[in-house]
């Protein structure tokens, strides 16, 4: 039966939708399953980083002299060390070691490579950087400003009229959307305008960042490392360092979460270039405050929302301005927020504009979503009082103006079948909607969009003797994708799941792989892994074919076996793949599939979240007390891990929504470097995460596959905020909602009569 | 800089290691005696990352020096398992995906069972703020306490 809407065909699936264990789960509960930190190499040192104290300096000079004689120190480093890069690496070779100017506390700019941690450290205090402090700025808005002081002098702002000549901290306006604003809000019965703003937050994986990076004499170089893509890894240190791709051999550790974080090099280049100074291994940790101080974050962001509706639900325009802040370079997802931020509805009149700005803060790295959570925020909280301003249920409104099969984006294309309206459905007929609620009490709802991303994949499917498989891919697997991937494979070549064994091949193994990122790996990599054993079944079948003396078109592969096609092709008892395998040496050599594919047709998702909170009106403290996630994942190939993706997406946001935090002070160093003062969520904070997992399969895929990594981040920051506000009574636009942000709201509502 | 010499028990084995005087158990641990299944989150007793048992008590060995350990019993995740047994607390980990990284899992694991070890029936709740110590950014700790709930079951009617 074919689904009329998709065009997919419908299957019974034997092992995918089923929980098997995954290949690398006993390594992980017994402590054998290695990180990037669980590596030695022989000869190894140590190497650490200097980061620059200011926020925004200029570096008159770096003297290593002194740290060079002290006995053990093997090698110091700084950025004359690295190659000359073309424009588009520049930023990152910048970010990796300054050049002639510190951007933000913790920049590094220098490093030295030691007999022991302890030397290295002493070492790093006898390098004397001569400093020329600098005016510095980290907030968005100020740094947008006039006066303020101007990181770049090669940044002037594009997309504005007229173009402006002197430099400044804008790096563009974009601007997305279509028809006219001031046309739909003039139709409109009720317009509500509201500014909002979100800290930044880090990715904050458990693992802090790790390599072991060697280049021999012979300028052939090894790097292991914990990465989310080990070929781009690759592809940039060899560019970084000046050498050919294919002198780099780049192995993933098991990685300790990325959420994003991982898709770019810190300290990778660093170690090969200490070790190819120093003629021997060099191993790069990062501490947890150097991990918040010089990796991630994500930005921090200002932003207004317009939105006109009519008494009947109907939403006559939507407008927003994006306002983030990336860090010190350019490159924030403000454009990805404002492409997604309407991205919900059906909108006849949509404009976003997005500003991207850059500051003296660490080089924002993507995460989860990137651009997307924020936006959403923002927008779903006018949704929400708009609603309640019309009287009008919540998901009812959002269901009157819900995207669905054919609707116009907001940011250009059409969409093809969805499942916003579908989780908004189960959301709406979920025993959690209309739960009772008790004092200081509020229920939250919003839905949200991601992209989904396909992208650059080549998997190799070899089939064994004894008709066991090997499966290399060459995506960094960070929550269980290698179970999936052994699931698909095993469903196609009609074998059991044990019989397959799916590796993370290193890079000289595997063509190029894309990042794992865009929530892609089980799309991507998952259609490739189908598409190399459909290749190694062809083969199966010509090697059966020429076993039985009759032509390959008249032989078909069902459930593991090799038959043949029909009553004229001939008698023979069917071949099983293990069979074929085992005489595979006589029949031509061995058999493997493979696959090669630029992946198009990654199904956009959709999520909606059902938040209950409570707030103490005396502390201002808010509690989450009961969460549900629906979301459309297409076809969960391993629902386990589906719900898996979706808890830890909500947690996340959470911690965003409620604790999570840069601090700045005055003097532009971050005040919060450490799990103690940067909180996220523990389990005490938490209840379970209900979880409902809708499928409209995606017509891209085989199985009908979207990703789901992402999209679990998109509704929370604006559930839990509706949730909060609804339970303060008070509306709610600043994140994180700390407690003395809550009070605050409170007293305010109060003042002005409102509470 | 003289290493000093430390004799401990490990897991149930004699052991014996030299280790600086600044040096963490967890550095001792890791780098010394290649157990690598402790990982350092923070190195600042905020993530649990690094738990093990120092003479039955449940402890962050990044706060604990390696010196500290001389005449006592550690014992770290690569002994929770009896040869190919694994304790139940890690087959329920598995059986509930209760793991997506995996990085915290050691951590989790060894707080666990320390928490079951004094507390055979907890509540949900104790649970929850029994590991509140152990953070984990990739689960949202649904599958974690689900997992902990079911191997506490399963030990209490005798595996
Ligand atoms: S590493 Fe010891 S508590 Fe985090
Ligand atoms: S599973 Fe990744 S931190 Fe817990």
């Amino acid at each position: 039966m074919t689904n009329s809407e998709t065009g997919l065909k419908e299957r019974q699936f034997k092992i995918v939708g089923t929980r098997p264990l995954r290949p690398d789960g006993i390594d992980k509960v017994t402590g054998r399953a290695r990180f990037g930190a669980d590596m030695a190499a022989p000869g190894m040192l140590v190497g650490k980083i200097l980061r620059s104290p200011h926020a925004h300096a200029r570096i008159r000079s770096i003297d290593a002299t002194k740290a060079l004689v002290l006995p053990g120190v093997k090698a110091v480093v700084t950025h004359e060390d690295f190659a000359e890069v073309g424009a588009d690496l520049q930023d990152v070779l910048e970010n990796v070691m300054a050049q002639d100017k510190a951007l933000y506390d913790g920049h590094a700019v220098a490093a030295v490579a030691a007999i022991s941690a302890g030397v290295a450290r002493k070492a790093l205090r006898l390098i004397e950087v001569d400093y020329e402090i600098l005016p510095h700025v980290t907030d968005v808005e100020a740094a947008m400003a006039a006066e303020a002081p101007v990181l770049h002098d090669d940044i002037v702002t594009s997309g504005v009229e007229p173009a402006p000549k002197t430099p400044s901290n804008v790096v563009h306006r974009h601007e997305f959307g279509h028809g006219d604003v001031a046309e739909g809000l003039a139709q409109a019965d009720v317009v509500i305008e509201h500014d909002f703003k979100t800290a930044a937050t880090h990715q904050g994986y458990i693992e802090p960042h790790a390599c072991v990076g060697s280049v021999g004499p012979d300028g052939q170089g090894e790097l292991w490392c914990c990465t989310q893509g080990h070929f781009w890894v690759r592809n940039t240190c060899a560019a970084l360092l000046g050498m050919d791709v294919s002198h780099l051999r780049v192995t993933a550790s098991e990685i300790g979460g990325g959420f994003g974080g991982k898709t770019t090099v810190f300290i990778d280049p660093v170690a090969l270039a200490l070790s190819r100074k120093a003629g021997r291994p060099v191993k790069i940790v990062m501490s947890r405050e150097e991990v918040f101080r010089a990796s991630g974050p994500t930005s921090s962001t200002a932003m207004t929302v317009k939105i006109g509706v009519r008494r009947d639900g109907r939403i006559t325009a939507g407008e927003a301005v994006l306002k983030f802040q990336g860090g010190a370079f350019a490159g924030s997802p403000v454009d990805l927020g404002a492409m997604t931020a309407f991205a919900c509805y059906d909108l006849e009149h949509v404009k976003t504009v997005a500003y991207d700005v850059v500051t003296n803060r660490p080089k924002q790295a993507a995460y989860r979503a990137p651009g997307a959570p924020m936006a959403a925020f923002a927008v779903e909280s006018v949704i929400d009082e708009l609603a309640s301003k019309i009287g009008m249920d919540p998901i009812e409104l959002r269901l009157k103006n819900a995207v669905e099969n054919g609707s116009q984006s907001s940011y250009g294309p059409k969409f093809g079948p969805v499942g916003l309206v579908e989780t908004l459905v189960a959301a709406r007929e979920h025993e959690h909607y209309t739960a009772p609620l008790g004092a200081n009490q509020g229920r939250g709802i919003a839905s949200g969009f991601w992209f989904n991303f396909g992208g650059q994949t080549c998997v190799s499917l070899n089939i064994n003797a004894d008709g066991s498989v090997a499966l290399a891919v060459g995506t960094p697997d960070i929550g269980g994708s290698r179970a999936s991937m052994g699931q698909m494979a095993a469903e196609e070549l009609g074998i059991g799941y044990d019989k397959v064994r799916t590796i993370v091949a290193d890079t000289a193994s595997l063509g190029y792989n894309d990042i794992s990122e865009g929530s892609r790996v089980t799309f991507s990599t998952g259609l490739a892994t189908i598409q190399a054993a459909r290749d190694a079944i062809g083969k199966l079948c010509g090697r059966a074919a020429q076993t039985w003396g009759i032509s390959p078109d008249a032989v078909v592969w069902e459930d593991g076996y090799a038959r043949p096609a029909g009553a004229n092709a001939g008698e023979f008892p069917p071949l099983s793949l293990a069979e074929i395998a085992e005489t595979a040496a006589k029949t031509g050599g061995p058999i493997a599939g493979h696959c090669e594919v630029n992946a198009a047709g990654a199904g956009v998702s959709f999520a909606t979240h059902l938040v209950d909170a409570e707030v103490d009106p005396e502390t201002g403290r808010a509690k989450i007390l009961r969460y549900t996630v629906v979301q459309d994942a297409g076809k969960a190939i391993h629902p386990s891990y589906v719900e898996g993706q979706y808890q830890g997406g909500a947690v996340q946001g959470v911690g965003w929504a409620l604790n999570e935090e840069y601090i700045y002070g005055e003097d532009g160093r971050l005040q919060n470097p450490s799990f103690l003062d940067y909180r996220i969520p523990v389990a005490s904070d938490l209840p379970m995460i209900d979880t409902v997992i809708v499928e409209v399969p995606n017509p891209g895929h085989p199985y009908g596959v979207r990703g789901v990594g992402e999209t679990s981040i998109v509704p929370p920051l604006a559930a839990i905020a509706n949730a909060v506000s609804a339970a303060a009574g008070v509306r709610l636009t600043e994140l994180p909602m700390s407690p003395p942000r809550v009070l605050r709201g409170i007293d305010e509502a109060a003042a002005n009569g409102k509470a | 800089m003289t290493a000093i010499a430390v004799a401990a028990t490990i897991n149930g084995e004699a052991t014996s290691f030299l280790c600086e005087a600044e040096e963490t158990l967890l550095d001792a641990l890791r780098d010394r005696l290649g157990l690598t299944g402790a990982k350092e989150g923070c190195g600042t007793g905020d993530c649990g990352a690094c738990s093990v048992v120092l003479d039955g008590r449940l402890v962050c060995s990044c706060l604990v020096l390696g010196a500290e350990a001389e005449g006592r019993e550690v014992e770290t995740i690569e002994g929770m398992a009896l040869g190919d047994h694994l304790h139940p607390l890690q087959q329920k980990f598995l059986d509930h995906a209760a793991l997506q990284c995996g990085v915290c899992t050691p951590g989790f694991l060894v707080a666990a069972k320390a928490l079951l070890d004094q507390n055979p029936s907890p509540t949900e709740e104790e649970v929850r703020f029994g590991l509140a110590g152990n953070l984990c950014r990739c689960t949202g700790y649904d599958k974690i306490v689900r997992a902990v709930m079911d191997a506490a079951e399963s030990m209490r009617d005798g595996r």
